[in-house]
This record gives structure tokens, C-alpha cells and sequence, in this order.
């Protein structure tokens, strides 16, 4: 709805074919992070009672991430308990891109990737930049 | 004793006030037996859902006249302190601001209401109509009356009630009056009903009845800590006993953790490896479990064909020619070994000897019912074969309450026994206390099987009702030594 009046610069979103519950995100990674010059795919999938109900995103870029696992689930509070029916999925691509610069480690989905993140950022730095240029160019 | 037991009963009119005090030694006060408070029983109370309603307001209204605010207000801040007033005044007297931001509060005297906004449109369903209504909090986040009426319903029917925010997610509580404007009259009902559980939740005084279907919740201030040495028993007023610490059904004299433990232990494969550790050997090799069911000590494993000596457990060819005995026996690596074996096989005894007395009673106690049943046919049977009156044969219906009440408890008193430490002189008097009531129990176990005749029936009757007594005395004194010695810490446990 205001993706089209508004777009993001960064990312961009719309149906797959005639299933309007089922989209295709992406967003590009943000140059002030490891992700820079790579871009994300995320499949979007809106449950019937949305926007009562927060919509299902999963990355289908493998990322290098502490809040998202290898199977492309994201750990993000509004799209769990804090969802609002207010929000819209610009606001939520805006959201996963701000989460891609600033990583949430003290509540992680894959606890390997907080710890480095935590111990050794410049190692956690290049693996990310490694993994964009393998999976996301 | 009990001749004068059966005597007061039939004499319960008497009017006993104005007896002389010297006199009551020959007719005691007669108090209802569940009124008579014991060394073993706990304060308690028992509300049910309007009481609970009640208070609740009682503790709302209080807030609202030191605070000087709604009704809304007040119980919103209450619930974002657990319903600790003392805490909530204490920092709303410090930091106003901070602690209504918190909660989520604004105070605010606008009554809730639907208005229409020329030019605006929903930003949830993106409906621009003219006349729409429209709902917003004090935070004036503003959307549609329908929308706004959609999300409340889904999070009460998500089981939410007291931190539901506003839409925009601003942190604002929607309060009760506003709930009540835009859902459906169920679903407010709901509402109110998910907030009198988390009141209840919120209070470590207050529990629920664990029964299914019954609403009561029980007031005790027994606290975690004390769960070492007290056990909770407590009846709501439709009669479900169950312990406030932990929810289960009454399981005097064990404490709660003992109970979890032993429940924990008879539900786990636990004693399923202690039958192999008892029963089979492994593989000195590949750690196979071998049961051995015949033929002779040179054991060939079917996995790894590792050929070794039952008997030993060393190498076969070491063995010579010796086929059928083995003469490093003695040695002592074997003797270890063998140890081991007893002593597993020991334990698995000792747990099954108190599991079969626990799992005897607790059968008894499931078939409960039946038992009612079969002794009302009883009472009848007697009525009609003897001239006994209907009051009369009451007897046989409370010796079977003594009956089941005596076998609940003795039931976990092998849940106990289980855990307390042997060689302990705590230990075997507490047993003693145990067999005496487990012997006194078979007895009217078997009296209340006896067949009536007419002839016996007078003679029946007089001799349940004595042991009947005397059980129950075995009970109470069983429980009341029982608990003075948690108290005392009397009880060295082998956990």
C-alpha cells in the first residue's frame, strides 16, 4: 500500500504470480555493513487474518547473521509478540535492514554467531562479507 | 473409647453448654471432626469467583482514593505491580511520570467513545468512508472502530487481558471501559474473566483449585520456602483436596519434593535400566547388553565375536582348557564386578518393594467409587435384615472414608519411606507408625467384606466402628508425628 506511494530505497516487495498471499521481498544489504553490495530474497507469506495476524517472512538468501538461522528464519519482535496491525511490511523490510547493521546478539537464534559477534568482530565481520559474496551477488 | 465414641454420636442434641466444666472428661465437646484443627493442617481460606471479584475491587477502589484517579487507571497500575500497593504508592509517590509511563497509563477523565474525523482513513484497512467511526486511547493513535474492534477480540481470544496495548503498539494499556465499548458483550465477558485468573496468577497467596471445572481459588501463606517442612493441605469449599504447593492431589505426609521425585522416578525408564544393569552383562568389547538364558561360561558376543568368560568377564584364551568352570573367580576384578551386580540387584528390589505398596494403595484408591457403591447396597442389605435405622448404618459409609483417607496417605508414606536415609532411628520409628496403620487398615479392609446376616449384623457393627475409630487415630497420629518431624528436620533423606 504505501510501498507503491513510498517506496524504501533499499528494498522492494510484490505478489508471486496471482497468489496475493504469497510475496517476494528483497533488500539490499546496507553499505555500512558486512552485507554491503549483496541482495536478499525473502519470501513473504500473509496469514488470512493479517494484519490482526504478523505476516510469515524467512530470508531465502542464506546470510550470515546472529538473529537468522539456515533456513532463513528471522528472530525479530515485531513480526512476534510485538506486532502491531498498524505496521506494513515497508516498515518491516526497514526494520530487517536496520537489524542486518545492527545485530541483536544478547537474543540470538544461532548462539555460534552472537559469540563471535561478541569475542571476535573482525571474524565475524569477514565470514559475513565472505557469505554475501558467495550466496548474495 | 469408642463405646463412648458411638454414645456422643447418638446423643449429638444434647446440649453440652451447660455442662460443668469437671464434667468433660465423660461428654467432650463435640466438634465436627473436619472442624478440629490439627498439628498437620495449615491456614487457609477459600474464595470463590465473586469474593475474588470483590476483593479485587475492594484493592482498586482503595488506589483510587489515594491516588485521586479513574477506576481504569487505578487497576492499571495495580496490575502492573502485581497488585502490590505498597510498592505502586511508593514509586508513584517518587516518580509519577516514570511509573505511569511504564504501565502505560495517562491519566485522562474523557470517557472512551466512537466519534467520526472528516478526511480519515484507517491505517489498518485503509477504509477512507465519510461517517466512519473511529476509536483512539489518549495517545490519539486513531483507527477504525471495526479494525480496532477485530484486534482487541483476537488478543482476548489469545487469552491476553491485562497488558493489551494499544494498536499502534505505543506501550498505552487499553483499559476495561474501552474494552468494554468496542468488543461484542462475550467476549467482554471473556475479558473479564481472563483478568480475575490473572489476578489470581498475580497473588503467590492465591492458587486455584486444580479440579477440573471448579472455579474456587484458596488463600495460604505458606511460601515456596517453607516446602521443606510443611505440606499444604488444603479443600476448597466443594471439597477437592490438594496441596497448595504444588498442586497435586493431598499427599500428606511426603513433602512436594519428595512427591516429584518419587513421581518422577516411577514414570522414567529409570528402573528399566536398573533390570538390565541387574540382569545382563556387557560386552567387554563392544558394550553389547548380553542376558545370558543358558549353556556354559565361554560366552562368544553375536556382535563383535569377542569370546570371553560370563563368570569373569577376562579374555577366554586365558582360560585354557577350563570349559565349564572358571578358577580366576576369586580374583578381584571379578569380585568387584560381582559386587556391583548385588548391589544393582538390591536396589531394584528395594524400589519395587515400596513401589508395590504404593501401587497397591493407589489401585485401592482409583476403585473408590465402585466401593461407595457396593457398601450403599450393604447399607440396605442391613436395613432390611436387621431393624436397624437408616442413621444407623451410616457407620459403614464413614469407616469407608477412614478407609480411603487412610490408604491416600499410606500411599506416600512409601513414597517416603522410600527416600529416608536407613539406619536412622527416625527411620524405624516412623515405620512402625507406618506398619501399624498399614495392619489396622487390612483389618477393616477385611471387616467391611464380611458378609451380613442378621445375627452378626449387631456384633459387625460395633466392631467397624471401633476399628474405624482406631484407624483414623493411627492416621492422625501418624501425620502428627510426621509433620512435627519436617518441622524439626528430623528426616535425613538418601536422595
Amino acid at each position: 500500500m504505501d510501498l507503491g506511494r513510498d517506496p524504501p530505497s533499499s528494498c522492494s516487495a510484490g505478489p508471486v504470480g496471482d497468489d496475493l498471499f504469497h510475496w517476494q521481498a528483497t533488500i539490499m544489504g546496507p553499505s555500512d555493513s558486512p552485507y554491503a553490495g549483496g541482495v536478499f530474497f525473502l519470501s513473504i507469506h500473509f496469514p488470512t487474518d493479517y494484519p490482526f495476524k504478523p505476516p510469515k517472512l524467512q530470508f531465502t538468501t542464506r546470510i550470515y547473521h546472529p538473529n537468522i538461522n539456515s533456513n532463513g528464519a528471522i528472530c525479530l519482535d515485531i513480526l512476534k509478540d510485538q506486532w502491531s496491525p498498524a505496521l506494513t511490511i515497508s516498515k518491516v523490510l526497514l526494520s530487517l535492514c536496520s537489524l542486518l547493521c545492527d545485530p541483536n546478539p544478547d537474543d540470538p537464534l544461532v548462539p555460534e554467531i552472537a559469540h563471535l559477534f561478541k569475542t571476535d568482530r573482525a571474524k565475524y565481520d569477514n565470514t559475513a562479507r565472505e557469505w554475501t559474496r558467495k550466496y548474495g551477488m | 473409647m469408642s463405646d463412648f465414641e458411638s454414645d456422643t454420636m447418638d446423643e449429638d442434641d444434647f446440649d453440652y453448654s451447660q455442662e460443668d466444666e469437671e464434667q468433660d472428661f465423660v461428654f467432650e465437646p463435640v466438634i465436627p471432626e473436619k472442624d478440629i484443627k490439627r498439628s498437620y493442617d495449615v491456614e487457609y481460606k477459600c474464595y470463590s469467583p465473586s469474593d475474588i471479584e470483590k476483593i479485587q475491587n475492594e484493592e482498586i477502589s482503595h488506589v483510587c482514593n489515594i491516588l485521586g484517579c479513574t477506576k481504569e487507571n487505578a487497576s492499571t497500575l495495580l496490575r502492573h505491580f502485581k497488585w502490590n500497593k505498597e510498592r505502586l504508592i511508593e514509586s508513584y509517590m517518587e516518580n509519577e511520570d516514570a511509573v505511569k509511563k511504564e504501565a502505560g497509563v495517562i491519566m485522562d477523565v474523557k470517557e472512551p467513545k466512537l466519534i467520526t474525523v472528516p478526511g480519515f482513513s484507517c491505517d489498518i484497512c485503509c477504509n477512507d468512508q465519510d461517517n466512519l467511526l473511529t476509536f483512539a486511547l489518549s495517545c490519539d493513535h486513531r483507527f477504525c472502530a471495526d479494525c480496532y474492534e477485530h484486534y482487541l477480540t483476537d488478543k482476548i481470544k489469545e487469552g491476553e487481558s491485562r497488558y493489551i496495548t494499544c494498536a499502534e503498539n505505543c506501550n498505552l494499556i487499553v483499559d476495561e471501559k474501552a474494552i468494554q465499548l468496542l468488543v461484542k458483550p462475550e467476549i467482554y465477558q471473556k475479558y473479564k474473566i481472563l483478568l480475575l485468573r490473572a489476578f489470581v496468577d498475580d497473588h503467590k497467596s492465591l492458587h486455584w483449585c486444580p479440579y477440573p471445572n471448579c472455579e474456587n481459588a484458596v488463600k495460604c501463606l505458606i511460601t515456596k520456602a517453607q516446602l521443606d517442612t510443611i505440606v499444604p493441605t488444603v479443600e476448597c469449599s466443594s471439597g477437592h483436596r490438594f496441596c497448595f504447593g504444588c498442586g497435586l492431589k493431598d499427599h500428606q505426609p511426603a513433602i512436594c519434593d519428595v512427591v516429584k521425585r518419587w513421581l518422577k522416578k516411577c514414570a522414567d525408564d529409570s528402573e528399566t535400566s536398573n533390570w538390565i544393569a541387574a540382569n545382563t552383562k556387557e560386552c567387554v568389547k563392544c558394550f553389547s547388553m548380553i542376558e545370558k538364558n543358558g549353556g556354559c561360561n565361554h560366552m562368544t558376543c553375536r556382535k563383535c565375536k569377542h569370546e570371553f568368560c560370563w563368570i569373569c568377564l577376562g579374555p577366554w584364551a586365558d582360560h585354557g582348557t577350563s570349559w565349564y568352570n572358571c578358577s580366576r573367580y576369586e580374583e578381584k576384578e571379578s569380585v568387584d564386578a560381582r559386587d556391583a551386580q548385588t548391589k544393582s540387584r538390591q536396589a531394584l528390589e528395594r524400589y519395587l518393594h515400596y513401589y508395590n505398596r504404593y501401587a497397591n494403595h493407589d489401585q485401592s484408591a482409583k476403585l473408590d467409587k465402585q466401593l461407595y457403591e457396593a457398601t450403599e447396597k450393604k447399607m440396605e442389605v442391613m436395613q432390611k435384615s436387621s431393624d436397624f435405622s437408616w442413621i444407623q448404618v451410616q457407620f459403614l459409609k464413614s469407616a469407608v472414608d477412614v478407609l480411603l483417607k487412610s490408604r491416600a496417605t499410606l500411599m506416600w508414606t512409601y513414597a517416603l519411606a522410600y527416600y529416608l536415609a536407613r539406619n536412622s532411628n527416625a527411620t524405624a520409628l516412623f515405620e512402625d507408625n507406618q506398619r501399624d496403620l498399614e495392619m489396622a487398615v487390612e483389618a477393616l479392609s477385611g471387616l467391611l467384606e464380611t458378609q451380613i446376616t442378621p445375627e452378626n449384623a449387631a456384633e459387625l457393627r460395633q466392631t467397624v466402628l471401633d476399628k474405624t475409630e482406631y484407624v483414623n487415630r493411627r492416621r492422625q497420629i501418624l501425620l502428627s508425628d510426621t509433620a512435627a518431624g519436617h518441622l524439626e528436620k528430623r528426616w535425613e533423606y538418601s536422595f
